[in-house]
């Protein structure tokens, strides 16, 4: 069975102008030990999937439908105080900014020992041997020294560091990791990618890794969805989704990223922008954007509909349509071939 | 766009410059220091020094009329200090720069003024670099007032509307306020605005930083589309190598305060040669997923207030040795035109390593 599930989930924000969908019905899982990534642009609703887990939506953000079960328990509609206990025990949370979460006033060594004692019924002196243990853990030198310590001792790359023991202190079944790499220089984001890695083969922690980042994804994630407009567009294995990318969304994108090595004059671009909140387009979100957008992309919402490995919202998909995979597939590699005779033309 | 007419007139003089070897930019042993003392109380009372933050500490560098010049680093490597010295928003401590021949470094503001019109900036945050209050058109607009570059209100705006359309956004587009757009398309507002004073040069510090990738392509095929109609000379700077790869012609790259390497863009990134440049290659989160192992990196960017004797990047270098610890490198040509300060490579003493593999686009994207 799988860690948690989410099925149907809906994220509102109630505004004077009317009602804004920042997640619209999308479902996914989790098993334990694994890495999904979550990637999209933003304002694709990534966060907020994110933050409706661990039940921290600002307000007036709502979960408005659908469910979420960590462990067979469900715990969408907890009162907040459970929540609470849920949230340091089962669910570890890792944010972009380590210095915001991190209490500048407060030592590292409190801060720790803090969250330990709250879980656990550890004694002060255990909580602190933890707290040592875990900064070992996370890589972090002479911890029995800089316990002790406060954030603005730290650099970037350690403060993250400590953000990560921080989620680790009592062994969380998921961690909710929110662009952890995004505030960080590439040399320290590999450092950090390899020890969330390293932490979850050993502890078996099932994480959620939240980013923009396809390179961070490929690295560390075992499956990966894809978000646009607040629905999932594309969720499949890795390799899968970023080798043969079938939604012309995640298409687009994979193709907009520069890569070195590859000889282009022009990078692909997806034509326009992200809708906003307030107007996401009939049928499916990405239709006046997407090259092979046809009769029924502007009037119905494409459910997810598995393909090969992967699952895809995307009409092109559907059968019944009279259109089958291979079809698209074809009109998918005509467009590419397209693209790259305008650009030697260009 | 322009006219075609216009276009290719503008893509035979471009050509014509291309040919003319003389280099647009030419930096000389530019330095920049900043004065990070306690003030002279606490100075006196707690018995402590100057402290001096070497933010740019003697780089060389040249760039070419038509060429994209990439500048690399991570944070607090001195390379938005450089941006900055270029369009003279700092003075250099020390060094030259010369555009055209010309050492700007020590003008004055009113020998810079026409200076200024030739050379132009595109920040990092398209949110901070346009005025709220402002309409898109009197942005765009000030420019050209501030040079005389357009008589009279009607030529202003036929001007305004041309570069506009420039960057590929309505001429309506003028009478909004910039709240009105997104990042991508402020971003482009910031490049027009840029290029209202027909400048021969941008410096273009972290451009697409900010922006989502698939607004990013949007932007970096603006940025080639525009300097191929237009001659224009870009210095790049940017902590993503992928995109400077994909967009430089040279690369540079910085570590505290100095370069490292510099070279051409396809060299750099096929045969790096200082142990700090293959680091950064290695690091990059690789789409192929090969799985590949990597050099296992410790350490991080010292402080630069206090850095390391000798060559700055000896602590995280693997194959550093007394001489690294003691002496400053110097930066050192090489057959094929590159410059690399370190000992090592001077030496021969550091193993070829295999030419970093590079990873072929992911199937079924080309």
């Amino acid at each position: 069975m799988a860690l948690l599930e989410v099925n149907n989930l809906v994220v509102e924000f109630p505004t004077r102008k009317g009602t804004l969908t920042a997640v619209d019905d999308i479902s996914l899982h989790i098993d334990q030990g694994e890495v999904l990534g979550v990637v999209g642009e933003s304002g694709a609703g990534k966060s907020m999937t994110g933050a409706a887990i661990i039940g921290l939506l600002e307000p007036p953000g709502r979960v408005a439908g659908g469910q979420i079960t960590l462990d067979g328990q469900r715990i969408d509609n907890l009162p907040y105080e459970q929540m609470r206990r849920i949230r340091g025990k089962k669910i570890g949370a890792i944010f972009q900014d380590p210095l915001t979460s991190l209490n500048p006033l407060y030592s590292i060594g409190r801060q720790l020992t803090e969250t330990i004692e709250t879980h656990t019924d550890m004694t002060p002196t255990q909580a602190r041997e933890r707290a040592i243990e875990l900064l070992t853990e996370v890589g972090i030198p002479a911890p029995a020294r800089r316990v002790d310590q406060y954030p603005h001792q730290f650099s970037g790359g350690m403060r993250q560091r400590v953000v990560i023991a921080l989620a680790l202190c009592v062994n969380p079944r998921l961690i909710i990791a929110d662009e952890p790499t995004t505030a960080l220089d590439v040399s320290i984001q590999a450092q950090i990618i390899a020890l969330l890695k390293k932490l979850c083969r050993e502890h078996g922690t099932a994480v959620m890794l939240v980013t923009h980042d396809m390179g961070v994804i490929a690295e560390t994630a075992d499956r990966v969805a894809v978000m646009y407009a607040g629905r999932i567009a594309e969720i499949g294995p890795v390799r899968e989704v970023i080798k043969n990318a079938k939604h012309p969304y995640t298409h687009g994108l994979m193709g907009s990223i520069p890569a070195i090595g590859h000889e282009s004059e022009r990078l692909e671009q997806i034509p326009g922008a992200m809708p906003r909140l307030t107007d996401i387009p009939r049928g499916c979100a990405f239709n006046p954007r997407c090259p092979h957008e046809f009769g029924k992309c502007g009037e119905l919402r494409p459910d997810l509909l598995p393909v090969e490995d992967s699952q895809v919202s995307c009409w092109l998909y559907d059968g019944q349509d009279g259109r089958n995979i291979d079809a698209s597939k074809k009109l998918v590699a005509e467009t590419k071939a397209d693209a790259r005779l305008e650009a030697t033309n260009g | 766009m322009a006219d075609a007419p216009a276009l290719t007139e503008a893509a035979a003089a471009r050509e014509a410059r291309r040919k003319d070897p003389s280099a647009m930019l030419k930096v000389t042993g530019l330095k920049r220091y900043f004065d990070v003392s306690a003030p002279w109380l606490n100075r006196v009372i707690e018995r402590q020094p100057r402290q001096i933050l070497k933010a740019v500490d003697g780089i060389d560098f040249s760039i070419g009329r038509g060429e994209t010049f990439g500048l690399v680093g991570e944070s607090g490597c001195g390379k938005s200090t450089v941006a900055r010295l270029i369009v003279g928003l700092y003075g250099p401590s020390d060094g030259s720069i010369e555009l055209e021949g010309r050492d700007i470094a020590g003008l004055t503001r009113k020998q810079m003024a026409p200076m200024r019109r030739r050379l132009q900036m595109i920040f990092q945050d398209p949110y901070a670099s346009l005025n709220p209050r402002w309409r898109v058109r009197d942005i765009i607009a000030e420019p050209i007032r501030a040079f005389g570059l357009a008589s009279g209100p009607k030529a202003i705006e036929r001007r305004v509307g041309e570069l506009l359309e420039f960057v590929k956004l309505n001429p309506r587009d003028g009478e909004k306020y910039p709240h009105e757009f997104s990042g991508g398309q402020r971003q482009r507002i910031s490049i027009a605005r840029a290029l209202a004073s027909e400048p021969e040069f941008l410096v273009c510090d972290e451009p697409t930083s900010a922006l989502d990738v698939s607004v990013q392509a949007q932007i970096l095929n603006l940025m080639k589309d525009l300097q191929r109609e237009l001659g224009l000379t870009y210095l790049f700077i940017s902590h993503n190598l992928a995109v400077v790869y994909h967009i430089s012609d040279r690369v540079g790259v910085m570590y505290l305060g100095k370069l490292a390497e510099v070279a051409a863009s396809k060299t750099l990134f096929t045969t790096p040669r200082h142990p700090y440049t293959r680091l950064l290659l290695d690091t990059i989160p690789d789409l192929d997923m090969t799985g590949r192992e990597r050099m296992p990196v410790a350490g991080e960017v010292p402080n630069p207030i206090t850095p390391p004797p000798g060559c700055t990047f000896h602590p995280r270098c693997p194959f550093a040795n007394d001489r690294c610890r003691a002496e400053i490198p110097q930066p050192r040509p090489l057959g094929d035109g590159a410059i690399v300060a370190c000992h090592g490579v001077e030496e021969g003493r550091i193993p070829e390593g295999p030419p970093l593999a590079l990873p072929p686009k992911p199937e079924g994207l080309d």
